[in-house]
């Protein structure tokens, strides 16, 4: 076979595999989407966080701020510790409100932020001192059982 | 009379562990020498150019419409199965993670072992019977720098292209399928598997998974070639093994990838 026809099917060879990761990148994964260049991380603690997972998205008004960066369990207070990545773009007053939101009835579970009133912005290592945790199916069918015994109570 | 037919029959898996253990040695050193050897062909480039043409360039068709015909296929049977479950619109995460992570390159390399590996496999067999290996040596050329190295760097190098391209083209395929073949709704069918798929997680896992099958195909073949009886039935067993083993090596070294990998958080 000549040298440059060799070449050339060589060339195209791996300019279509290097161009197919590309698109598997691109457009199939979420490089595109939300960068890492500019993110500040804040913090907040949950009694229950229910089903969240690393990297679930922080959303405002559906939006998606940001990712859930990482879950642990602090030791003082016995609460789970849920550090989130946040967008530098999105700036949040400091009494913002986190809660562990599910979307649809079997979705997902997203962390949801609904901004205060303050006039201090969250910046880099920030606590969010108003959560509000997962909601338990258990413990939600549990309260109602003991609503409707104690409306039976009252009755007699 | 029993027991002599009983220590025979033990002698005999005592015979082949013993076989087996040592080809493995001999395979190891094989792929030693070729590590050590593989200067050459960095040298000389054009030796790996023309090797990647065989291997990769001639591969394309078959994986790219392979590829498309496996996305075709998981958009009809994943719509049925999410249709159930009225939840259409996660056909895109469906098809596209079951591509990138497992099917591209598994698939791929399963196609890559037959079609390039038992080429690759005959041809180095074929040169050892008529003794072309050895006419090598006495020109002071080394057959393993020269034959074999470039080879292996081909196959090394091919393999997670062909997998990216097969994966690319199978979510084509899924997206012919689904979206405009079914009517799923195209914004949510991409939109889905872009929040779904991880470029590190999911797109690299799979090139890191291509890259290792790519490296045991091309491994199995050359030393199976290498190491075949110099005779027309030796090359055509050895052919044979080199599909038989490296089709089960990439499945057992799947699982085992894989479960390194997606363990689930």
């Amino acid at each position: 076979m000549e040298r440059s026809t060799l070449d050339l099917w060589v060339g195209l060879f791996v300019c279509a595999g290097v161009g197919a990761l590309l698109i598997l990148a691109l457009k199939v994964g979420n490089m595109s989407g939300l960068n890492v260049s500019d993110t500040y991380q804040v913090y907040a603690n949950f009694d229950n966080i229910g089903g969240l997972k690393p990297r679930a998205p922080v959303k405002s008004a559906g939006v998606v701020v940001g990712r859930v960066a990482g879950i642990s369990f602090d030791n003082e207070k016995f609460l789970a510790k849920v550090i989130m990545t946040l967008d530098k773009n999105y700036k949040f007053p400091r009494d913002t409100t986190a809660s562990i939101l599910t979307s649809g009835l079997l979705g997902e579970q997203y962390v949801g932020f609904v901004a205060g009133g303050d006039e201090k912005m969250l910046a880099q290592g920030d606590a969010l001192k108003l959560t509000q945790s997962a909601v338990v199916l258990e413990n939600l069918i549990s309260q109602f059982l003991y609503s409707k015994a104690a409306e039976g109570d009252g009755k007699k | 009379m029993m027991s002599k037919q009983s220590i025979l029959s033990v002698r005999s898996i005592g015979h082949s562990a013993i076989e087996a253990v040592l080809r493995l040695g001999y395979a190891t050193r094989f792929i030693a020498l070729t590590l050590l050897h593989s200067g050459t062909s960095f040298r000389r480039p054009r030796l790996i150019i023309r090797e990647l043409y065989f291997t990769g360039a001639l591969s394309l068709i078959i994986i790219l419409v392979s590829g498309l015909f496996v996305g075709m296929v998981l958009g009809l049977q994943g719509y049925q199965t999410l249709q159930t479950y009225g939840s259409e619109s996660a056909l895109g995460v469906l098809v596209a993670l079951s591509l990138v992570r497992e099917l591209g390159p598994v698939v791929s390399a399963l196609l890559f072992a037959s079609r390039a590996g038992s080429a690759m496999t005959a041809e180095i067999g074929l040169m050892k019977a008529t003794e072309q290996l050895s006419a090598m040596e006495m020109m002071a050329v080394d057959p393993i720098a020269r034959v074999v190295a470039p080879r292996f760097w081909a196959g090394i190098i091919s393999m997670p292209l062909l997998a990216a391209m097969f994966s690319a083209m199978g979510v084509f395929g899924g997206y012919l399928v689904g979206v405009v073949l079914i009517g799923v709704d195209e914004g949510s069918f991409w939109s889905q598997m872009q929040s779904a798929v991880d470029f590190r997680e999911d797109i690299l896992n799979g090139v890191i998974k291509s890259c290792v099958f790519g490296l045991a195909v091309t491994w199995i073949a050359l030393f199976e070639g290498y190491d075949a009886p110099p005779t027309a039935e030796g090359v055509s067993g050895a052919t044979t093994r080199t599909v038989v083993t490296s089709s089960l090596a990439i499945l057992g070294l799947d699982f085992l990838l894989t479960s390194f990998m997606f363990r689930g958080v």
